[in-house]
């Protein structure tokens, strides 16, 4: 239950019913301390929904309730709603009082009478358990025993004006006029509607064979509520009402936490797999694996320990497993061990917001983390295509706001000219991660492609990878290009193989190069060697040679002196010598 | 009917209302006309005694409960038709 409730709809203190959808519809339930009159034909959910609200005031929101049945014993309610796991017989003891209000078959009337026993019951009862919700179940059952429609009025009233003095939130329930014979023209019932504050049609039809429930708010007094007509479902526990986008909602958290696609490479395409909470798509042909591919995802949130449920629209559980096991995707364990929960739809016929109603029932009871939906495009087949849009889109938002990561995949009719894959149910435009999955017939071969078209907030690898199928799994294989052509399969094998040939002989021709070259730089190490000792020795004559000249010139001048000296200088090369 | 049984009777009613005003005035006359000294009324107002109301399953006022002899039998309403009530008490008309 969303606790903060669009302004739009606040106004009169509400009394929450627990019904899953009605609250939100109503801006938090039915007005508090006043009357709401649920109106339906026969079988149309009217008893389901006063007691689901009376059970729900009892277990939830600490208000006992009174439920006055008109129309069966308080015992066969009890067991009707066994199944529900509502626990009726224990809320029987001090928060829920049933009082068995049917007429006696052998009763015997004669002249007018009045409710005011009931009443006198009732206010003892509800003072002494504290009631705060009461239910009159099927009151035209006990309205048609009046002869007089003044009488009839003159009760509805007494009953009205009761309710308000004791401030108790009122539930009535009646047959739709027209199903009923017993009231004579709609002056009662069209009376009520006047007087009540709250006005809610409960309608149960069946269209080309499928069974189709719907609920309309009519009536409100003080307060905003959708006037739409919703689908709803009668579930395990209760009614499950079908809503749509409510402005103002409340934003569900963001995380970026990644969970694994099951297959590794598309992982690192994704940057770490899809976001918690995403929604994805995958679209391609027939036998383009895409069952395959949201089936690795299912087996790799089991494999983490994520409660995940499968829905197929395609074939049976059993048929799901066994093909995938075939590549290597085996699911029979997380069945076994309650992690997964297989659903096949395929037999259902029935609206797309039913099957939306029902998959987010089994989803909440399975507790489901991770959903897949094989395919999704079934939801726009077994019926109107007009609504199945506004389906995709509540399914996003209810997965997205319930934290649930969303895997659904959509057939492409082949024959449909949609190059870039748009779907019939527009989720392409929701949806936070698409893939395509596509052929590509080369050479004789049909083999799969797959490209991430768009995915939110992600870095994502804008190559497209060969996707392949084996007993061991699916693996995604670069593919090649080569002269604008994409290259798959054998032609992708060979060009792989042309490829490593090449390599090879460049490799070799390599090393046959560092060789060569080695050995020269040896050569020419080796004359540097030879070339540095020369220079050392040209060096060392170089300085010996200079020394020798300069000792020579010494000898030479000492040569000089000694002679002039022998020869006795004369005067004017004496002169510096004697002062 | 045995004529020397003594009839029972219970009737529920509530409060002041007009129509189990009427009824009390219509039984006493019936009882007074069809049952001379061989009855008994007891009155009970589901407001006074609301438990007692439920434990007998008493709805509708006013209710008219033949509380013996056995089985009981009962009529909701002003009990304003009185051959209709002398039937389904299982009492002869006048002339008896």
């Amino acid at each position: 239950m969303r606790s903060s409730a669009p302004a739009l709809l606040e106004g009169v203190a509400k009394a929450p019913t627990g019904i899953t959808g009605f609250d939100e519809i109503t801006g938090g339930g039915l007005p508090r301390g006043r009357t709401t009159l649920v109106m339906g034909g026969p079988g149309s959910g009217k008893t389901i929904f006063a007691l689901q609200f009376l059970v729900h005031g009892a277990t939830s929101c600490k208000e006992p309730g009174i439920f006055v049945a008109f129309e069966e014993t308080p015992k066969r309610i009890v067991s009707n709603f066994e199944g529900f796991g509502w626990k009726l017989p224990a809320l029987q003891r001090k928060t829920l009082f049933l009082l068995d209000a049917q007429p006696t078959p052998n009763l015997i009337q004669s002249g007018s009478f009045d409710l005011g026993g009931m009443l006198a019951v009732l206010g003892a009862k509800a003072k002494e358990m504290g009631a705060r919700r009461i239910v009159f179940d099927a009151l035209d059952v006990v309205l048609a025993l009046l002869p007089d429609p003044a009488d009839r009025r003159r009760e509805i009233h007494a009953l009205h004006q009761w309710l308000i003095e004791r401030n108790l939130t009122g539930l009535i329930t009646t047959m739709t006029d027209r199903e009923h014979p017993g009231l004579s023209g709609r002056d009662p019932l069209d009376f009520m509607q006047y007087m009540v504050d709250c006005v809610v049609m409960l309608n149960h039809r069946v269209e080309a064979g499928v069974s189709q429930r719907s609920l309309r708010v009519q009536k409100y007094r003080g307060s905003g509520f959708s006037e739409d007509e919703s689908p709803f479902v009668i579930g395990k526990s209760g009614i499950d009402v079908a809503i749509a986008r409510i402005l103002g909602r409340v934003d569900s958290d963001v995380t970026v936490e990644r969970v694994s696609t099951g297959v590794k490479r598309l992982d690192t395409m994704l940057a770490g797999g899809y976001y918690r909470g995403a929604s994805v798509l995958i679209t391609g042909f027939p036998g383009t694996a895409k069952t395959t591919l949201s089936g690795a995802f299912a087996e790799a949130a089991c494999r983490r320990g994520e409660r995940t449920m499968f829905v197929s629209f395609d074939s049976d559980g059993s048929e799901v497993i066994r093909n995938l096991t075939s590549v290597g995707i085996m699911l029979n364990r997380y069945v076994k061990s309650g992690h997964l929960r297989l659903v096949s739809a395929h037999h259902h016929r029935e609206r797309a917001e039913t099957l939306l109603v029902r998959i987010k029932t089994l989803a909440k009871e399975h507790r489901a983390r991770c959903l897949v939906l094989d395919p999704v495009s079934s939801l726009s087949k077994g019926g109107n295509e007009l609504t199945a849009h506004g389906v995709a889109e509540r399914l996003i938002d209810w997965s997205k706001a319930a934290g649930i990561t969303l895997v659904c995949t959509s057939l492409l009719d082949e024959m449909a000219s949609q190059p870039n894959g748009g779907t019939p149910l527009k989720i392409s435009t929701l949806a936070d991660t698409w893939i395509h999955l596509n052929y590509l017939v080369q050479a004789g071969e049909r083999n799969r492609g797959m490209a991430i078209i768009k995915s939110r907030g992600t870095a994502h690898s804008n190559q497209v990878r060969e996707l392949i199928l084996s007993d061991e799994g699916v693996t995604l294989a670069d593919i090649y290009t080569a002269g604008g052509e994409v290259l798959m399969g054998t032609m992708r094998w060979e060009k792989e193989s042309a490829g490593r040939v090449a390599k090879e002989l460049a490799e070799v021709a390599g090393k046959l190069k560092r060789v060569t070259l080695d050995a020269e730089e040896a050569v020419l190490e080796v004359r540097v060697k030879s070339l540095q000792t020369e220079l050392m020795a040209k060096q060392v004559e170089k300085t010996l040679l200079t020394r020798t000249t300069q000792s020579r010139e010494r000898e030479l001048s000492r040569g000089r002196t000694r002679i002039r000296e022998l020869r006795g200088a004369d005067a004017a090369n004496s002169k510096p010598k004697s002062p | 009917m045995n004529r020397r049984v003594r009839i029972k009777f219970r009737l529920y009613v509530a409060n002041h209302a007009q129509n189990s005003t009427k009824a009390i005035a219509n039984l006493t006359a019936l009882c007074r006309e069809y049952l001379p000294n061989r009855h008994e009324i007891e009155i009970v107002d589901v407001y006074k005694d609301p438990m007692r109301a439920l434990a007998d399953g008493v709805l509708m006022t006013p209710t008219l409960i033949r509380v013996s002899p056995l089985p009981s039998r009962r009529i909701v309403g002003t009990l304003s038709q009185t051959q209709l009530v002398l039937d389904a008490l299982g009492l002869e008309p006048a002339a008896a």
